[in-house]
């Protein structure tokens, strides 16, 4: 406890890093697969080349596509955006068939309903198909986010602080405290995550809430 | 719809909002100096380190160092190994590095056969890439070394590399990764002392130690400053061809600010001798003291911070 | 880049030796199929009893909360703990295997009770009805009905266990790792990338072939429309390659049945319409 009695000021800046480096991706990686998830329902002839890739993506080791990033895009080997956009693979890996099988669940009835209602296109796309898919996608979404932080620790081996140094550095010079910190930092960090796209999914699915209540 | 929008809002502006409540350190910020391309002179300046501890201890005593002289200076620890911190050196994202005189000779030239530490700093000096400058070497060294445990050494009487010619078959290695493919490390020990190890394990910093400690290998590659030679009684296998050279710390920086970060360097090698190094890695390593601390003691000790 | 890692798969010297690709890849596989051996020994019955009794789900909570722990982490820390324990290999390997161990229990723990819970439970009195007991309604008609759910939870396992076999080479072990880590260390990225694509090509592999076994022992009374019929409510569009469908029942693992952090499995299954 000592060590991480004189170190909460290391542990915060490492932390900030490690919620950018799994956080940004998340929104990223949401972005990208809702678009990609829509397609792959709306053309089922890309869902199994939707799904069969993004499981291919999930199975590179991560410290692999850490390391090969600079040499694919260019950047500097130091650069963080190395890490944002690998992690920002594995979570649009995660989510795109969370995407599509949330639109898919979707009720048949329902959307017929809402074409009658004179709903169509975008608007019945953003006003009923995602609201009602929102379950099953912050489902995936928290998986996602559990996945990333973990991930992300690995970034130490490659340059890019965050709370894996403290792994890193724990091991190289023995300190159990630190790497016990290390450990309990990302597992609080990812209950923090956890907990917030909880909390999105309540604002966002109203009538859930509802249902609850009355039952 | 609008839900949806505010709700992501809300989430991206809680994720920025407990990311940035620090300053402006957060790693996308292109501004930050460690993403700002290579600086030219004036500017902040980015200590870079190897994954050891010996490497990091000394980054912060050069960014203790230049900040004394009103230098805008900070470290980016634990970048990897060399292959790595020099392409970081190389793409302006570190402007310094602490690194070791012979080692740079391999880097550049696999053949390099200079052992007097003198000659090794001249004849390295004519091998750097054009963008790249060595600052004064220290009298500091820290070389590679093949130890092994005391109860080994008695055993089958082993004094120097050489003996081990014979027994090493029947010996495990344990060193870092890159030791294996180096040619001053395995393939160095093979041509030079026909010595080739039964296995080889890869393992680096006290993992290592602890493996040697226990059984798990029969030698190891460790640095010559690391207290746990001392500490566990191991036995430094003299080097009698030296073919690990001479490794003394020097400062490696960017030619474009080398001027400017001399002075400041200059001095801390001058204040470095093996053995302040070794009592200094004794604190971080032994006494699990943090860098940023030894450091700053070693600086005020020698009026250098 | 492409043709240099290319040219390292295909070369001999790559392959040959003790240290060499052919030599790594058993390793590799030894290390994976080692903790998903223990972790089913573990989580099969656990998750079959924690399905049939209803009880103690939060067993499966505290499972799928594992996933927060970084590997990285645990590895070390185990490392650090029984290092000194062992004269042995046994002091790499062992902190090894534990990581996955730990690694591949939610997957596999979620995909027997989501498997088991998710059978019909008229199914269930018909065979009490029939006079069958515990064990008996367990074995004859739980387990197969669960068969495809557990058998996707495996299949996720050994995705992400054969990804993630890579970590051991961190502690000085074997196995396609030390392309990973030897590569970086040595600025050799052909290496790097080259056992990255052996890593998931043998992902790719090992879960066709478990997608066989999976077609082989599944009650056909349940391959036909299970997916439809079953609870999850949805309906996927037929998927006629075999790979396409092995990879997109194992994902079903990784992200299906095992759910979020603090809901009992099955999160994905949950949207009342």
């Amino acid at each position: 406890m000592t060590w991480v009695n004189d170190h909460w000021g290391d542990i915060f800046t490492l932390a900030r890093s490690h919620v950018w480096l799994a956080g940004v991706p998340l929104i990223l990686g949401l972005l990208i697969a809702l678009p990609l998830g829509w397609a792959a329902r709306r053309w089922s002839r890309l869902y199994p080349v939707l799904i069969s890739t993004s499981g291919l993506l999930y199975t590179i080791p991560s410290l692999a596509l850490f390391v090969l990033m600079p040499i694919i895009l260019g950047t500097k080997v130091l650069d963080p955006v190395n890490v944002v956009v690998a992690m920002t693979i594995y979570t649009v890996a995660l989510l795109v068939r969370t995407v599509a099988d949330g639109l898919g669940s979707v009720p048949d009835h329902v959307l017929q309903a809402a074409r009658a209602m004179g709903y169509g296109g975008l608007r019945r796309f953003f006003g009923v198909e995602l609201p009602l898919a929102v379950p099953v996608i912050a489902a995936g979404l928290r998986v996602a986010a559990v996945s990333n932080v973990s991930i992300v620790s690995v970034a130490s081996l490659i340059g890019v602080p965050q709370l894996g140094n403290l792994l890193t550095d724990g091991y190289d010079r023995f300190i159990t405290a630190e790497i016990i910190a290390g450990i309990v930092a990302c597992v609080v960090l990812a209950l923090v995550f956890d907990g917030l796209i909880l909390l999105g999914e309540r604002l966002l699915t109203p009538w859930r809430r509802a249902q609850v209540v009355r039952s | 719809m609008k839900r949806m929008t505010s709700v992501l809002a809300v989430t991206t502006a809680a994720i920025l909002g407990l990311s940035a409540c620090g300053g402006g350190s957060d790693p996308l910020d292109s501004s930050s100096p460690a993403a700002s391309g290579s600086a030219s002179s004036g500017g902040a300046v980015v200590i870079g380190s190897a994954d050891f501890p010996e490497s990091e201890l000394l980054a912060e005593i050069y960014a203790g160092a230049l900040k004394a002289k009103g230098i805008d200076a900070s470290t980016k620890p634990r970048i990897g190994s060399r292959e790595i911190y020099l392409k970081a050196l190389e793409d302006g994202s570190i402007q310094a590095v602490p690194e070791y005189t012979g080692a740079l000779g391999f880097f550049y030239d696999k053949a390099f056969a200079e052992t007097d530490p003198e000659k090794v700093y001249t004849s390295v000096q004519g091998l750097l890439p054009a963008e790249f400058a060595m600052l004064e070497k220290s009298a500091a060294e820290d070389n590679d070394s093949i130890v092994v445990t005391k109860e080994t050494a008695d055993s089958q009487q082993l004094k120097t590399i050489a003996d081990l010619k014979d027994k090493a078959g029947e010996m495990s290695l344990g060193a870092p990764p890159e030791f294996k493919a180096r040619p001053q490390g395995v393939p160095g020990l093979a041509k030079t002392y026909g010595v080739t190890f039964g296995s080889f394990r890869e393992l680096t910093g006290q993992a290592l130690v602890q493996a040697l400690k226990n059984g798990q290998v029969d030698a190891a590659n460790i640095f010559t400053t690391d207290p746990s030679i001392a500490e566990n009684g191991f036995v430094s296998l003299e080097d009698t061809e030296k073919l690990f050279g001479s490794q003394n710390i020097v400062p490696l920086v960017v030619k474009d600010r080398s001027e400017e970060l001399a002075p400041a360097l200059n001095a801390v090698s001058k204040a470095l001798t093996t053995e302040v190094i070794s009592g200094l890695l004794k604190q971080t390593v032994t006494d699990k003291k943090d860098a940023k601390d030894v450091a700053a003691e070693f600086l005020k000790a020698n009026n250098l911070g | 880049m492409i043709a240099s890692i290319l040219e390292w798969l295909t070369s001999s010297a790559t392959w040959s030796g003790d240290s060499g690709l052919g030599a790594r890849i058993v390793q590799h596989l030894w290390y994976s199929l080692l903790a998903v051996a223990i972790a089913a020994v573990v989580a099969i019955p656990l998750g079959l009893w924690v399905g049939h009794t209803g009880r103690a789900k939060w067993l499966v909570t505290l499972a799928n909360s594992l996933r927060a722990v970084p590997t990285l982490g645990l590895l070390f820390a185990v490392a650090l703990w029984l290092g000194p324990k062992f004269s042995s290999d046994l002091a790499f390997l062992i902190p090894s295997v534990v990581v996955l161990v730990v690694l591949v229990i939610p997957p596999i723990l979620s995909g027997v009770y989501a498997g088991v819970e998710a059978v019909d439970p008229a199914a269930r009195d018909a065979a009490r009805g029939m006079g069958m007991r515990g064990m008996q309604v367990v074995r004859q008609v739980e387990i197969p009905n669960a068969l495809p759910l557990i058998l996707s939870g495996l299949r996720s396992a050994f995705l992400q266990v054969i990804a993630t076999a890579t970590v051991a080479a961190y502690v000085g072990l074997g196995g396609l790792g030390r392309y990973l880590i030897d590569g970086i260390k040595t600025g050799d990225y052909v290496s790097t990338a080259g056992g990255a694509i052996v890593v998931s090509l043998l992902a790719l592999v090992v879960d066709g072939l478990l997608a066989l076994v999976q077609r082989a022992v599944v009650s056909p009374g349940l391959t036909g429309g299970t997916v439809g019929r079953s609870r999850r409510g949805r309906v996927l569009p037929e998927d006629t390659t075999a790979t396409g469908e092995a990879r997109e029942r194992a994902m079903d693992g990784v992200r299906g049945p095992a759910g979020g952090m603090s809901e009992v499995g099955g999160t994905v299954d949950t949207p009342k319409a």
